[in-house]
């Protein structure tokens, strides 16, 4: 049950993609052209979304299990960091060159696009570089621990 | 600035955006987890035991939406402008920034700032500002 409600909460979750036009890389790079010929689309978008997702946050925020009784994990963590803040400039740059975040590119994948495949493909590279200098840096501090021979 | 009134879509981004809300809201009232994209894809890099299927699940969702509206009607319209050099380039940077920002336009844009979570406000802000230099750099300056 939990898995298909997971299923499908990504398939709403694409069709208001494709409905909203947030899946067309062409329309979100006329949202973020305020110097050219601006589509405020997008901000409606983002209204619509947040009316309805306010409610059911507002919802969930005092309990502690979900309708189907799997446990709530919504964290909330306030801390606004140099890593949140760098990570979110980086995000936007490559969001600037491709007009695609993650979601659209699910979307865009599923549509049989080579070009969302091939942006697809990098964004996981992408995590993969992250994984790897996590790891690195996961090792790194401290000491190296001693090594039997 | 001018708006452009014929691109400008209120209706549709409007009942989509309600859509996107109804998803997340669904996520979280039967899956108790915050609908962010770049963070269900990642923790499949890291695959714990139990936690798995849900990320697949929603991101096999995510992947069918197109397939089934593309059996029912024609898709709407898909314009990739970007070159494929760039968007290796822009993938690349999503999929590091994404995961050290900790989350994406679903994620902190839409579910966060529904929570009127600060630091997803704060998050939305870095990446949308970075969004609109980075068009503008690109097709005012370098390439007007």
């Amino acid at each position: 049950m939990y898995t298909a409600a997971s299923f499908a909460a990504g398939f709403v979750f694409g069709l208001g993609l494709l409905v909203a036009g947030m899946a067309n890389p062409a329309k979100v790079l006329g949202f973020l052209d305020l110097a050219g010929a601006w589509d405020p689309s997008l901000a409606l978008v983002m209204a619509g979304a947040v009316a309805v997702g306010a409610g059911a946050f507002a919802f969930m925020k005092e309990r502690t299990r979900t309708l189907l009784g799997a446990p709530v994990l919504l964290p909330s963590p306030r801390r606004i960091d140099r890593r949140l803040i760098l990570g979110g400039l980086v995000f936007g740059v490559g969001w600037g060159l491709a007009g695609i975040c993650p979601g659209p590119a699910l979307v865009l994948a599923g549509a049989g696009s080579a070009k969302g495949l091939t942006f697809l493909a990098a964004m996981i590279a992408g995590n993969g570089v992250f994984e790897f200098l996590e790891k690195k840096k996961r090792a790194a501090p401290g000491p190296a621990p001693m090594r039997s021979p | 600035m001018s708006i452009d009134w014929n691109a400008f879509t209120p209706a549709s981004a409007v009942i989509g955006g309600a859509i996107i809300g109804g998803a997340a809201a669904l996520f979280a009232v039967l899956n108790g987890r915050i609908a962010g994209v770049s963070g269900i894809l990642g923790g499949l890099a890291r695959p714990q035991a139990g936690d798995v299927s849900w990320r697949i699940a929603f991101v096999a969702g995510l992947v069918a939406a197109p397939l089934a509206w593309g059996l029912l009607a024609a898709l709407p319209e898909i314009r990739v402008e970007a070159s494929f050099p760039a968007l290796v380039a822009a993938g690349l940077l999503v999929g590091i920034g994404t995961r050290y920002g900790g989350g994406c336009t679903s994620g902190h844009g839409i579910c966060g700032v529904s929570r009127a979570s600060p630091r997803s406000i704060a998050a939305t802000l870095a990446f949308t500002a970075a969004g609109f230099a980075t068009v503008y750099l690109a097709r005012h300056l370098i390439a007007p």
